[in-house]
């Protein structure tokens, strides 16, 4: 994603001389190409999130159309405020973007998780809130925010992840994308679990239940229309997240289900538990321990489709 | 100008009458003389921007713009009101306000990144940043001092109202700042320092900036909070306090007397 992304902002600031990429610091490797080819529209502020974040907010209110580039909580977290009042009470045309959402820096531990960053993020006035699902939704999100005029949040895995899309889906903020369509479950993934959910979707269809896939790219605005329709549509409403259940994806979709009349789908998120991670582990190994895993996911959705208990995943400690 | 803050903050029962009264010289200097601003356009791309990081000096930011014909003094009246635009803390919405503030050390990071968008434009404007001397507690100011030191942005200019008067007490009883001019100086900055109640002296260094071509420029103003009011001079109370209508009669008495 991180690739997806920042290929698209390449391409994009050499028809476009307000697009400025202003770094914390970090993106070693990757980020040099940009720097080379466009020292005007390039920035490095240092490891000092709060003047990269208020100094974006500057050269936005100055006409600049300004991503800020850091990763995991670095760029939001760590200056909260300036991301609130600098930018978000300004409408100041500031992108976020962080590398590293959920536990894609695994072993690093839980500095650098964001798994509260779409809670927090969402909860800000003016600001739109995105997880892309692959480095195709990445790169269509990024010409997206682009076009969008006023403050977004772009939440990247790191890099490497799989392509779920073969072609590029038609991609518009706040629309959800159906990857798959059934009546039983409808499962909703936002950001870097998606690959993961299409897997656990295909094994759950495979063994016979009639499962509806989304990719809610856009955490907020959220696409009610389409959780109003699944609620409606499916008995049970999935909701799948590398973000903690509290406030995330879950939260958001948690709330406009709560306003629906009562025959409505049951909700299930699967998500982080709200606790730090005690055990090093990759994001894979720490995944499974919060039954973000395939195997888990589709035990969990067969449990709740015969209202067993449900397993979760391999335990958190 | 004075005079406005007094009625305003009284009238209201708001806080800051003392923080609005020390930097009252430094805001009419600015409007009155160094910033290329035009009332009939506050938007004009090529304005000098101006950012009251002390976002509690609203009362006195409100009169200057009022004074400079941004809005009409009338307008005053409406500070703190329900309902109204005059925030407590200073907030855009009225025309001339670059940015709303309120929680210290926001305005020069904001401020730095207006500076290096107009030198990668290479554009004229300059932006200036009132600051209070407590705020110079907060750690984003010196994160901001950094880049703009190694950026050698010389279209930035910061004024710090140095009324060693901070929310609770003194500012050498709370965090010293002291020595002020050096380390602003070893981020990179070149200094000033100035009574900031002299006009003739504000108007020469202001309107001469940068001081040293290639930085940017720190002013430290030396002040007195509460200024130009016998009893609110050097008073930590001030801070908070609002004045009744019997001090405010009296405190109106000494402004129109000077």
């Amino acid at each position: 994603m991180r690739t997806a992304f920042l290929g698209a902002l390449f391409d994009a600031a050499a028809n476009d001389p307000r697009i400025c990429l202003v770094v914390g610091d970090l993106g070693y490797s990757v980020v040099e190409r940009f720097a080379a080819a466009y020292p005007r529209q390039f920035v490095n502020a240092g490891v000092a999130e709060q003047d990269m974040t208020g100094l974006a907010a500057g050269m936005a209110l100055s006409g600049k159309i300004v991503f800020t580039y850091s990763i995991a909580n670095f760029p939001t977290l760590r200056a909260l405020e300036q991301v609130r009042n600098d930018v978000c009470y300004h409408r100041a045309n500031v992108k976020i973007v962080a590398v590293g959402g959920g536990l894609a820096y695994g072993n690093l531990g839980p500095s650098h998780h964001a798994t509260e960053d779409l809670a927090i993020m969402r909860s800000l006035p003016e600001m739109t809130v995105i997880a892309p699902g692959d480095p195709i939704e990445a790169k269509l999100a990024t010409l997206a925010v682009i076009e969008h005029d006023g403050p977004c949040y772009l939440r990247l895995g790191k890099a490497g992840e799989p392509a779920v899309h073969t072609t590029d889906p038609e991609f518009q903020i706040g629309r959800a994308i159906t990857l798959r369509e059934g009546s039983d479950v409808t499962m909703i993934s936002t950001g870097a679990m998606l690959p993961t959910a299409v897997a656990a979707a295909d094994l759950l269809s495979a063994g016979g239940l009639s499962v509806h896939l989304l990719s809610m790219h856009t955490v907020r605005p959220l696409d009610v229309e389409a959780v109003t329709a699944a609620a409606t549509r499916s008995r049970y409403v999935v909701t799948i997240e590398e973000h903690s259940i509290a406030g995330g994806l879950g939260g958001a979709v948690a709330e406009a289900m709560s306003e629906l009349p009562a025959e409505r789908a049951q909700l299930n998120r699967i998500g982080l538990s709200p606790t730090f991670n005690r055990l090093v582990g990759d994001q894979s190994y720490l995944r499974s321990l919060h039954g973000l895993d395939v195997d888990s996911i589709v035990r969990t959705i067969e449990a709740l489709v015969s209202q067993r208990p449900r397993p979760g995943g391999a335990g958190i400690p | 100008m004075r005079s406005h803050v007094l009625r305003m903050t009284s009238s209201s029962r708001s806080a800051h009458v003392g923080s609005s009264l020390s930097a009252a010289d430094l805001v009419a200097v600015l409007y009155g003389s160094v910033l290329r601003v035009d009332p009939n356009r506050p938007d004009w791309a090529g304005r000098d921007r101006l950012i009251i990081s002390k976002g509690h000096a609203a009362a006195v930011t409100y009169a200057a713009l009022a004074e400079a014909g941004f809005f009409s003094v009338d307008e005053l009246a409406g500070y703190g009101r329900n309902g109204g635009k005059l925030f407590g803390h200073v907030t855009t919405g009225m025309p001339g306000i670059e940015l709303s503030t309120g929680s210290l050390g926001h305005g020069l990071p904001v401020g730095v990144g207006m500076a290096l968008a107009a030198r990668r434009d290479e554009e004229p404007w300059r932006v200036f940043v009132i600051m209070s001397d407590g705020e110079c507690d907060e750690g984003s100011n010196w994160e901001a001092n950094l880049f703009a030191g190694h950026h050698h942005l010389d279209n930035l200019v910061a004024i710090v109202d140095y009324n060693k008067i901070q929310s609770l007490s003194f500012v050498e009883e709370t965090l010293s700042l002291e020595p002020l001019a050096d380390k602003w100086r070893a981020f990179g900055w070149d200094v000033v320092e100035v009574d900031g109640h002299n006009i003739p002296a504000l108007m020469a260094i202001l309107g001469e900036v940068p001081s040293v071509v290639g930085r940017p420029t720190a002013v430290i103003a030396h002040t007195i909070k509460g200024k130009g009011v016998s009893f609110m001079e050097g008073k930590v109370a001030w801070h908070y306090r609002s004045p009744d209508a019997e001090e405010l009669e009296r405190a109106l008495a000494e402004v129109a007397a000077t």
